[in-house]
């Protein structure tokens, strides 16, 4: 999505926008058949006494993919990170680096390295020594130490701070240490382990852009362990949500987000409307049967649905539309009574109650400034979707 | 004023209780040995009135420290104590450090019992533990009796009464102020960064020379000064436990004061010890200063 030939990306800046990036040649390595997976991981399962964290886990990834496993505390996803860096050890199954059986390679014999979650930034040496530390321990010459140190201090823009104590430096830099430290030494793969969960949120999205372009530049895989889903969104090539040992869905945000696989991964990422009911398929076209009295919900989709099969439909609340008057060419239209008005500054929320006692989000964008608000509480509205807004889910 | 009188307390306690006894001391030790009751002169007569003040002063001299320099045995046992301390020191460095490491990565719910175990042993006199290793050392003690009955040894092996058992009472007395600020470096060293080591590149070992270590200097530090400085004027364990070819300034110390009954003396060794140790007693607080500063 973001990955793009050198030179293309201002440094330090936002990445080109997404139209510009279409033209070029989308990296998407997993849809090629002949690309050979980086990390694969076979069959792996992990339990801690009878906690299974991993469940018979099977997934490839891919080099110079930004990869982020998502998923709420306790799912997994911490774990499957410390078992590529070689700090847990599968119950059952292989992991693969490179075509390479990790099984009995411990930590320090792996071409992987990884950014803590606390950063671990040894507190008893220098931002310059903390950046030496691995490259010292491969036993390179001084020479090769400090051109490797100093063009890493450039990298994450840190030149000023190489002499002081992780104490004496702020969070956003100790961060930026943390990454420096885990590049040095040119990884194959690098782990990064909620790494911007300590910082403020502003500071966040900046340093979300600044590890992308850090990416880009070096080239390096990165696997992200996140419970955030926009940084997640944010930085990934692909997402991984996973949920109690398992994944649930991979696909590139887009899809993630547009495609989602099962009501799980629609209602992890970002917020959703569910209704559930019974498939009547037609074609292409699903008519939903979900409230008696109200007219079926019209839906399209490729996978096939048994007449009567329990179905759910999942629509965004920015798809939903919302007005006063009785729209007219709406495929699905549906009146109600707002209850509710969430105002963010660039968007407004409604929730609509409608007869049947569903609540319904629907989303605008106010473009216009302090406009007279022309929908308020407990107005009678309308709200409307075309057939191909909303996708059907079997679960 | 509250802040004054705050700030007044402990300077108070420290001139009534350090400054005061130290003047006094430092005034027998500029004194001469007397056949007396107290044992030297001159006394102050303050009865005399300014003329008695300035006999009292007239008559103060360094002659005792001149005749510290005149025998060598008060040099002699100066550096023996600072050796004896050195040695024991290391040693219980030795001992404590690999049990401080034990108990910090030690599961958690085990910690408290463990740190009790260490802390244990004062809730019995130190005299009484001091009379139990020569019950285990003496000729015919526990350990003999032990190394005999099991056919290692065939005649007893003499260990009381000898440096060896100066040695051993000593760390095990001083083991819980070497533990206990290891312990404490230790026990907040976050996990982590051993972790982080090891990912880039260091094996176990090297990982606690490059990390764990380095991470408890402080706690090592204090740990030797706890050890180092009481030790250099202990007394009761050279003497009970140690032998006629141990030499301690302790010891000689207190053959001054009450076989020889020679306070001016025994007060200058006295003063020179003190002032032995207020080097590592700077160097000690340094330490703790720079260790807070380092968590400030």
């Amino acid at each position: 999505m973001h990955f793009l030939p050198g030179g293309s990306i201002l440094p330090g800046r936002h990445p080109v926008s997404k139209e510009y990036t279409v033209a070029q040649t989308v990296f998407a390595p997993w849809e090629d058949p002949n690309e050979k997976p980086l990390i694969q991981f076979r069959n792996v399962t992990k339990r801690f006494g009878d906690f299974t964290a991993i469940d018979d886990l099977t997934q490839d990834i891919f080099a110079k993919e930004f990869f982020a496993l998502l998923g709420p505390s306790g799912c997994g996803k911490t774990t499957m990170m410390r078992m590529l860096a070689g700090f847990e050890a599968p119950t059952k199954g292989q992991i693969f680096i490179a075509g390479q059986d990790m099984a009995r390679i411990p930590p320090n014999k792996r071409a992987v390295n990884m950014m803590f979650q606390s950063y671990a930034l040894f507190p008893h040496l220098s931002v310059w020594d903390n950046i030496a530390f691995g490259l010292k321990r491969e036993g390179k010459d001084a020479e090769t130490i400090n051109a490797r140190v100093e063009e890493m201090l450039r990298l994450t823009r840190l030149s000023k701070f190489a002499k002081r104590k992780p104490h004496q430096i702020s969070g956003g830099q100790r961060q930026r240490v943390a990454l420096a430290r885990s590049l040095a030494k040119a990884p194959k793969l690098l782990l990064l382990d909620e790494p911007l969960g300590a910082l403020d949120k502003k500071l966040r999205q900046d340093t979300q852009f600044e590890l992308m372009d850090i990416q880009e530049k070096t080239g390096t895989t990165f696997v992200i362990v996140t419970h955030d889903q926009e940084e997640a969104m944010t930085v990934a090539s692909r997402v991984a949500v996973m949920d109690e040992g398992r994944i649930i869905q991979v696909a590139t945000p887009a899809q993630i987000y547009e495609a989602p696989n099962s009501v799980y991964v629609a209602d992890f990422i970002g917020d959703v409307n569910i209704i559930s009911g019974r498939a009547d398929p037609n074609g292409e076209k699903v008519a939903i049967q979900w409230a008696e009295g109200q007219p079926d919900i019209i839906g399209t989709t490729t996978t096939r649905f048994d007449k009567g099969q329990e179905i759910h439909f999942a629509i965004r609340p920015e798809k939903v539309g919302i007005s006063t008057e009785e729209p007219q060419d709406a495929a699905n239209k549906v009146q109600g009574k707002v209850l509710d008005i969430a105002y963010l500054g660039n968007i407004s929320t409604y929730h609509v109650e409608l007869p049947t006692g569903h609540v319904i989000k629907a989303q605008t964008a106010n473009t216009r400034r302090l406009s007279r608000r022309q929908i308020t509480w407990e107005d009678p509205v309308w709200i409307s979707w075309t057939d191909t807004a909303g996708v059907l889910l079997e679960r | 004023m509250r802040r004054a009188f705050l700030i007044a307390v402990p300077y108070l306690w420290l001139v009534a209780l350090f400054l005061i006894p130290f003047v006094i001391v430092l005034k027998i030790a500029l004194s001469d040995v007397a056949l007396a009751r107290p044992p030297y002169m001159p006394q102050l007569d303050l009865s005399a009135g300014w003329d008695g003040i300035t006999a009292f002063f007239a008559a103060l001299d360094f002659e005792n420290f001149w005749f510290l320099t005149t025998d060598d045995l008060y040099w002699k046992a100066y550096l023996s104590s600072l050796q004896i301390a050195l040695i024991s020191t290391v040693m219980t460095l030795l001992v404590g450090y690999p049990i401080a490491y034990g108990m910090a990565r030690a599961a958690p719910e085990w910690r408290p019992t463990l740190l009790m175990l260490v802390i244990l042993p004062f809730w019995t006199s130190f005299l009484i533990r001091v009379y139990a290793w020569m019950g285990i050392l003496s000729n015919e003690g526990l350990l003999n009796q032990f190394l005999m009955w099991t056919g290692i040894m065939s005649a007893p092996l003499t260990i009381l009464n000898t440096n060896t058992a100066v040695y051993i009472g000593i760390v095990y007395t001083y083991l819980p102020f070497m533990i206990l600020p290891i312990y404490s470096a230790l026990e907040r060293m976050d996990d982590s960064l051993l972790e982080a080591a090891e990912d880039l590149g260091c094996s176990r070992t090297s990982a606690f020379w490059l990390v764990t270590i380095p991470l408890s200097k402080n706690g090592i530090i204090a740990g030797c000064f706890l050890v180092f400085i009481p030790v250099i004027g202990e007394f009761v364990i050279p003497s009970l436990l140690g032998g006629s070819g141990t030499l301690m300034i302790g010891k000689v110390l207190w053959e001054e004061f009450f076989s020889n009954r020679d306070w001016p003396v025994a007060s200058a060794v006295a003063v020179i010890l003190l002032l032995i140790l207020v080097i590592p007693i700077i160097l000690f607080q340094r330490n703790e200063q720079k260790q807070r500063e380092a968590e400030g």
